[in-house]
């Protein structure tokens, strides 16, 4: 109960960064800086995962994470390299960036199935939120059209990954 | 030499869907062809018939599935191709296991 007390914490943290940010929409360099920090983050907790995890399903799921959010961060890099733009730092990645940090201490501690669980459960929390601010914000606020569709591409990728850790989660009840 | 028949099944396969109305999209060597893009099944539907061959093309850089519940499973690593030898109760819904958003459906036919 307390784990997912804190998952929703730091999903409310970021939302209503993001929230903030949509008075004024975000640039592309800002958007390809948040798209890129978020594949950073989850790859960042796949290898956590993958260090900790002696579950089989987690361990699958995790090393999908890493290969998936990988490959889409190179063709981020690829198309900002392409189009000259320059990923610009800015509150919402920071805000990301500082969730993110919390739940890696936070998952840290943990070991065994109480790992398993809280790692699976922080992965649908921050996919959806992810999939929510591509949604609502990123991709109505993307002015390149190339851009535009790579964070579709991802949207799509990213809501699969959700399916795919509440598929997890249900089987580790 | 990969890169060339692969662009021709690509070419293939295109035109089929095409002529079809993206129902089955079915080469001249009985092989049927389902395109993974983009985390999309394309065709999505496929009409087949017992002892004909599926085969899945990967474009995207990240590994897919073609799985039955309960079932069979094809793994399809990023940018490969991998095939299914028809069995005559393949009549089924698929899914990608790693994005389950991605669905397909297999109609074998006597
Ligand atoms: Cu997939």
């Amino acid at each position: 109960m307390k784990t997912r007390v804190s998952v929703l914490g730091a999903a409310w943290l970021v939302l209503a960064a993001t929230t903030a940010m949509a008075a004024d929409k975000p640039t592309d360099p800002q958007i390809a800086h948040i798209a890129y920090s978020a594949g950073v983050i989850d790859v960042d907790a796949a290898k956590l995962a993958l260090s900790k995890t002696k579950n089989a399903d987690v361990a699958s799921f995790a090393q999908s994470m890493q290969k998936d959010h990988e490959a889409v961060n190179e063709m981020a890099l690829a198309l900002v390299k392409k189009l000259n733009v320059q990923p610009e730092d800015n509150p919402t990645s920071k805000a990301l960036a500082k969730a993110a940090k919390d739940k890696r201490g936070e998952l840290g501690k943990l070991s065994g199935a109480a790992f398993d669980k809280a790692y699976v459960a922080n992965e649908v929390a921050f996919h959806k939120q992810v999939n929510d601010a591509l949604a609502t914000l990123l991709i109505p606020s993307a002015q390149n059209n190339e851009l535009k569709g790579l964070l579709e591409t991802g949207l799509k990728l990213f809501q699969g990954h959700q399916q795919h850790a509440e598929h997890v989660a249900a089987a580790l009840k | 030499m990969t890169a060339v028949i692969l662009d021709r099944r690509q070419v293939l396969g295109a035109g089929a869907a095409l002529l079809m109305g993206g129902e089955a999209a079915a080469a001249h060597d009985g092989t049927v062809h389902v395109t993974m893009e983009k985390l999309v099944f394309l065709p999505a539907e496929i009409e087949v018939k017992a002892g004909q061959t599926i085969e899945w093309i990967n474009k995207d850089p990240f590994a897919h599935t073609a799985t039955v519940k309960g079932g069979w499973e094809v793994m399809i690593p990023p940018g490969k191709t991998a095939t299914r030898a028809v069995a005559a109760g393949d009549t089924v819904e698929y899914y990608c296991r790693f994005h389950p958003n991605m669905k397909g459906r297999i109609k074998v036919s006597a």
